[in-house]
């Protein structure tokens, strides 16, 4: 049903943990659904100096927070926000239909944590001002 | 690595030594058809008749009220479409409760569609019916009353034998789905006042693809599968003729050693239970302490997903299931979970390991030993746990 990439990522989860007093932090997901993932960022000199995730969900979930943090550690923010879904879900070597989803949070948990960032800094990043968490995601018919 | 450690005997059974060497002559030598006259189809019809005559002996009824059907889903469907379209001019309304198998539930949604009426019973927080409550959902037009012997996830074993009064004293006809159950407690059809019964035999060590429906004497029901007049012409169709044998030859295995199977099992079962208590806090046990399947256990481990677990758990070589929406493949975790009042957080997170005649007392302590390690590993990565400690 799994990559090996993902039941690698899923057995040995890449930055999990919290940053204290991180430039940002995002959550997506609920409860109700199954998974909840949080992103802590900590930003200097426009470049994502670190990050690590919780995440509270499957092993499609695990992976691709795992996966999503490699993708954007010691990146700048702008390429962090060009981070995508299918990216998340490439670099896994691929999700079933039923998990994309959980490549959609990987990447919307990261633009959250952004998008406090920004707030909290007072800055305007670009691609964060039509963003809506409260998609539902849970259609599990995201396109691959 | 150690050997796999199953325990998933709730989803199905190894097929016993014994079981499949009954059944290993009807594939090459004594192929013939039992509809055919001559002596190998006749030999055929005689190992048919004889497991009949098996399965009848362990529910106490009559050979002539088994008829055999390609499973537990098939025995359901018929049992439910048939006495629903038999009667429909008599009433339309059907009692089942809201933790049924989807066999039966998506069975009653379907005839709802075409014009039934069905009232979804509650249980309790352990999973039993209320039996107040069907009393009062009983109406003139009440033609079938559903209720499962045991539930497949959380082990509840219902009150049946109440239920069948209240169904004979009203004049309705009572079916339960005792897929679970057979093999594991003793079933008396006259006793329970049971009128249709629906079994499996891959639960209980015999082969997959076999079922079969008790239907008490007397009862009409619209046929399901319609073509030839095997079955007495109720269920068409050429007799899979081995697995009829290993289901005769399985079921009457299990009723032979129903004490020694359930004194282990049930030894096993409370161990398992309580070594998971003494070892992994902030967890509950789902399904009634004592009314439940000798081999059943059940947990909801709090601030972690089942999925996980199970994943976690295949990698140190131990199968087990899960309630959990992303093992179902549904959007929702399962019904039975959230039908005895569990919140969606706490349904993701359950387990079900369920235990077997091949299973032993060093497993479930290496299967606790694993488990407490794997809880601690998801609850350190789950921002759910992580709130608690914030809030100690």
């Amino acid at each position: 049903m799994y990559s090996k990439t993902v039941m690698e990522h899923f057995t040995n989860p890449r930055n999990v943990g919290e940053i204290e007093n991180a430039d940002g932090i995002g959550e997506v997901g609920n409860v109700k659904c199954g998974d909840i993932m949080r992103m802590y960022l900590k930003i200097e000199d426009n470049t994502i100096k670190d990050v690590k995730f919780k995440t509270f969900g499957c092993g499609s979930a695990i992976a691709s927070s795992s996966m999503a943090t490699e993708l954007i550690k010691g990146k700048t923010i702008d390429e962090a926000m060009n981070l995508t879904n299918k990216a998340v879900a490439d670099a896994l070597d691929g999700l079933p239909p039923i998990k994309m989803h959980c490549s959609v949070l990987a990447e919307q948990a990261i633009k959250a944590a952004l998008l406090d960032y920004s707030k909290k800094n007072n800055i305007h990043i670009e691609g964060l001002e039509d963003i809506n968490f409260d998609d539902d995601l849970h259609d599990h018919d995201i396109e691959e | 690595m150690r050997e796999y450690i199953y325990m998933d005997n709730a989803a199905t059974t190894p097929v016993k030594d014994e079981v499949l060497e009954e059944m290993m002559p009807f594939f090459k030598e004594k192929y013939g058809n039992p509809s055919s006259i001559y002596s190998l189809g006749q030999t055929s019809k005689v190992a048919v008749e004889k497991a009949r005559e098996q399965v009848a002996k362990s529910i106490a009824a009559k050979k002539e009220e088994i008829y055999f059907t390609a499973g537990g889903s098939e025995s359901d469907n018929w049992a439910i479409k048939g006495i629903a379209y038999k009667n429909k001019k008599k009433g339309n309304h059907i009692i089942t409760s809201k933790i049924e198998h989807h066999a039966v539930l998506h069975t009653c949604e379907y005839l709802e569609k075409d014009g039934f009426e069905v009232t979804y019973l509650n249980v309790d927080k352990d999973g039993i019916v209320d039996l107040e409550e069907l009393k009062n959902s009983i109406k003139d037009t009440t033609i079938l009353i559903t209720i499962m012997t045991a539930n497949n996830e959380i082990g509840t074993i219902e009150p049946i034998k109440e239920i069948g009064e209240i169904a004979k004293s009203k004049g309705i006809i009572f079916h339960t789905d005792a897929v679970q159950a057979m093999g594991n407690i003793k079933i008396d059809v006259n006793d329970m006042n049971i009128d249709l019964l629906s079994m499996s035999a891959h639960k209980v060590y015999g082969p997959k693809g076999i079922g079969a429906l008790y239907v008490r004497k007397g009862i009409k029901l619209d046929s399901l599968i319609t073509g030839g007049g095997q079955e007495r012409n109720k269920r068409a169709g050429t007799e899979n003729v081995p697995a009829i044998v290993g289901m005769g030859k399985a079921i009457e295995l299990a009723y032979e050693n129903l004490e020694e199977h359930n004194n282990k099992l049930i030894s096993l079962r409370d161990n398992l239970i309580k070594k998971i208590e003494d070892s992994i806090d902030e967890i509950k046990l789902n399904g009634h302490r004592t009314k439940r399947l000798p081999g059943n256990v059940n947990f909801s481990f709090k601030y972690i997903e089942g999925e996980s677990l199970l994943l976690s758990l295949d990698m140190v070589g131990i199968a087990g299931s899960s309630g959990s929406a992303c093992t179902s493949g549904s959007l929702d975790p399962s019904h039975v979970l959230l039908g005895i009042g569990l919140d969606h957080e706490i349904a993701h997170g359950s387990l079900r390991l369920s235990l077997g005649d091949f299973n032993n007392e060093e497993e479930i302590n290496y299967v606790v030993e694993e488990l407490k390690k794997i809880v601690q590993k998801l609850r350190m990565m789950s921002p759910l746990y992580d709130k608690l400690e914030g809030e100690k």
